[in-house]
């Protein structure tokens, strides 16, 4: 069954078509690399798939919902939900540990538990880590508090967007580790980036070019 | 750093709001009693003179006065302690004044008690009062020498002499100074000289006595003036003051135990029948218009003030969000609602003008007692009202001046913050 459906979906800024008519089914424990160079849409997709933006025309249907009527608040919750976001520049809050970032996201959705914010930093590999400042840690092991923070709350599905794109080589490596994992585990990923390497460990790999998608592929050299 | 800075900001510009405001209504609440106190102090409020004269001043015909009276017996002044409102009468003085001649020119000499001590017998009762001019001109600024003592100096012929008239005659206390009159000559040694701002830096002050000898009106004056505390005037008070006759039973009875000035001069009249006691207008009036625009000032600075804290707050908590839209946009990207995100910022800044405020009070207490020292040498006192009527003020100028920020956390869109460079 499918997890996520975008139906002729456009968003249009002025008279720029960020996204033009896009088709686009998710699949539940699938994991999905959206490419494409700058300006293609990708970032636009992305914020329609988390419901923190609305489509200019067309449908988005989550579980089997049509949540493109849905009201501001409703999404909000839905978001929280259902979705866990990795972005490029981590967001961390500076100000909070590792294991207060995590708990914030818990914060927002039910309770903070600290026992299970410290699992989620255990299952990114940084247990010995939750006490520390955003400054203190490398930008991986940032990346990393961000997945974790994404993780918390077990959404069905984690998007994210570039991320790896601040990130070298070795950390990159630990990241697609983890998302193999995760992938593993059943989640759900989609993954938005522009740097071949990340795009070709995915399931699949869909292509934006101008706001369309022109291409659509299962990735042969996918490996379990 | 959690931007601990600005919110000592923000407080520090509730904490000045707070206590300007608090200061201010302090004393506006305060300044009708101090205005008052202040313009008893400055003179008199009701004048005494002969009925005749009254008459003459009123520019109506003789009627019924076939003698025509110029004076008052000194005597009869005592029955002004034995009146209703005797209490509220703080401070009189009988004043004659007479031209003498004096270093080659006419002036101005005015007898008039100085500290005189009164002592009124009536049906058996002793009234006493210390009283005279040194209440009654209590701005005189003495240049040299001092007051002239009524009480210690054994003789009568003292006198004090205008700032003017002293330098323009080249007098300082100690000086003896000799006047002559139609009825005969003093000699009089000056006990001081005063600075009153007025005409009357041009006069001679000595006792009652000296200008009774001068005018040949032993155990006379003039005219009297008295300081009454009075209550201010309303319809009943301009009702009664055209005629007394026309009140009812009622009416008669409330006004006449109110300390309207016009009940009290007519008491005046009352207790001395020869003499006509009648308001002088122009401080009453005064006393109402400088306390009006006391208090609309003071308006306008709390008003300023707090708007001033407003646009303070305003700028602070706006660029506040604005620094931190970042991760306001990710607490609304982990799931917090519009509601709770402006349930973060409006705590913080509720808290911190809790803190300002509560500071900024005891400032304003500091402030209030030192503007009631400076301006009116005495202490402010600090209603519970103007306490919570600064919360309230407060709490809506935090508000307020947290709307705009409000309104860019509203519009704060986490897909745009936070997805940097599309
Ligand atoms: N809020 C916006 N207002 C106007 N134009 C926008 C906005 N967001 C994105 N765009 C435009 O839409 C196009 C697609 O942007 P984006 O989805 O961020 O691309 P990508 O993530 O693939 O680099 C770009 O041309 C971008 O300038
Ligand atoms: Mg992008």
């Amino acid at each position: 069954m499918s997890l996520l459906e975008l139906k002729d979906v456009s968003k249009v800024y002025g008279d720029l078509h960020a996204l033009d008519h896009a088709n686009l089914t998710v699949d539940k424990g699938e994991w999905i690399a959206i490419m494409g160079p700058s300006g293609s849409g990708k970032s636009t997709m992305m914020n329609i798939i988390s419901c923190m933006d609305r489509p200019s025309s067309g449908k988005v249907i989550f579980d089997g919902k049509d949540i493109t009527k849905e009201s501001r608040r409703k999404l909000t919750e839905f978001h929280r939900d259902k979705i866990g976001l990795v972005f490029q520049q981590f967001h961390l809050i500076n100000y909070l540990s590792a294991v207060e970032n995590v708990m914030v996201a818990q914060y927002y959705h039910s309770m903070p538990d600290e026992k299970e914010a410290l699992e989620a930093l255990e299952r990114v590999g940084l247990k010995d880590r939750a006490r520390h400042l955003p400054s203190q840690l490398s930008g991986g092991e940032q990346q990393r508090v961000c997945i974790a923070r994404a993780l918390i709350n077990s959404p069905e599905l984690i998007l994210a967007d570039e991320p790896t794109g601040n990130l070298d080589e070795a950390n990159e490596n630990i990241v697609l580790d983890i998302f193999r994992q995760l992938h593993k585990e059943g989640t759900s990923l989609v993954v938005v980036t522009h740097d071949p390497e990340v795009g070709e460990v995915a399931q699949r790999i869909v292509r934006l070019d101008h706001g369309k998608i022109v291409s659509d592929k299962k990735n042969d050299n996918f490996s379990e | 750093m959690r931007q601990w800075k600005k919110l000592l900001m923000i407080g520090l510009t509730v904490a000045l709001g707070a206590s300007i405001a608090t200061a201010m209504l302090n004393v506006m609440l305060d300044v009708g009693d101090k205005i008052n106190e202040e313009l008893k102090t400055y003179g008199s409020n009701i004048t005494v003179l002969p009925q005749s004269e009254a008459v003459m001043n009123k520019l109506y015909d003789v009627e019924n006065g076939e003698e025509k009276n110029e004076y008052i017996k000194e005597s009869q002044l005592g029955e002004l302690l034995t009146i209703f409102w005797a209490n509220n009468i703080t401070d009189f003085a009988p004043l004659t004044d007479t031209e003498v001649s004096f270093g080659g020119k006419n002036v101005k000499l005015v007898g008039s008690w100085f500290d005189h001590h009164l002592e009124f017998v009536k049906k058996g009762t002793t009234y006493q009062r210390d009283t005279g001019i040194i209440n009654l001109r209590s701005w005189w600024d003495i240049k040299d020498g001092k007051w002239l003592d009524e009480q210690k100096l054994d003789s009568a012929n003292y006198a004090m002499i205008g700032a003017e008239l002293a330098k323009e005659q080249n007098i300082k206390a100690g000086d003896t100074i000799t006047v002559n009159s139609e009825k005969g000559s003093q000699t009089l040694k000056v006990t001081g000289i005063f600075e009153s701002g007025d005409d009357e830096d041009q006069c001679i002050y000595t006792p009652l006595g000296v200008a009774q000898k001068l005018t040949g009106s032993d155990g006379m004056f003039k005219k009297a003036e008295v300081s009454a505390i009075t209550s201010p005037d309303d319809e009943l008070a301009v009702k009664a003051a055209k005629n007394p006759s026309l009140l009812s039973g009622d009416e008669y009875d409330l006004w006449y135990c109110t300390a309207y000035v016009s009940s009290i001069c007519f008491q005046i009249q009352e207790a001395i029948p020869e003499a006509s006691a009648s308001a002088v207008r122009q401080i009453a009036d005064s006393e109402g218009k400088i306390l009006e625009k006391t208090q609309l000032l003071m308006s306008l600075i709390t008003l300023m003030s707090l708007i001033g804290a407003t646009l303070g707050i305003s700028n602070l908590v706006t660029s506040g969000v604005m620094e931190r839209s970042q991760e306001l946009a990710l607490l609304k990207a982990v799931g917090a609602t519009n509601g709770q995100v402006t349930g973060l910022i409006l705590t913080e800044i509720i808290a911190t003008a809790i803190v300002g405020a509560g500071a900024g009070y005891f400032m304003g207490y500091a402030f209030a007692q030192i503007i009631g020292q400076t301006v009116f040498s005495s202490s402010i006192e600090m209603s519970g009202m103007v306490a919570f009527i600064v919360i309230v003020l407060i709490i809506a100028v935090t508000l307020v001046g947290s709307i705009p920020a409000i309104r860019m956390l509203l519009r704060l869109r986490p897909s745009e913050v936070l997805h940097g460079g599309h």
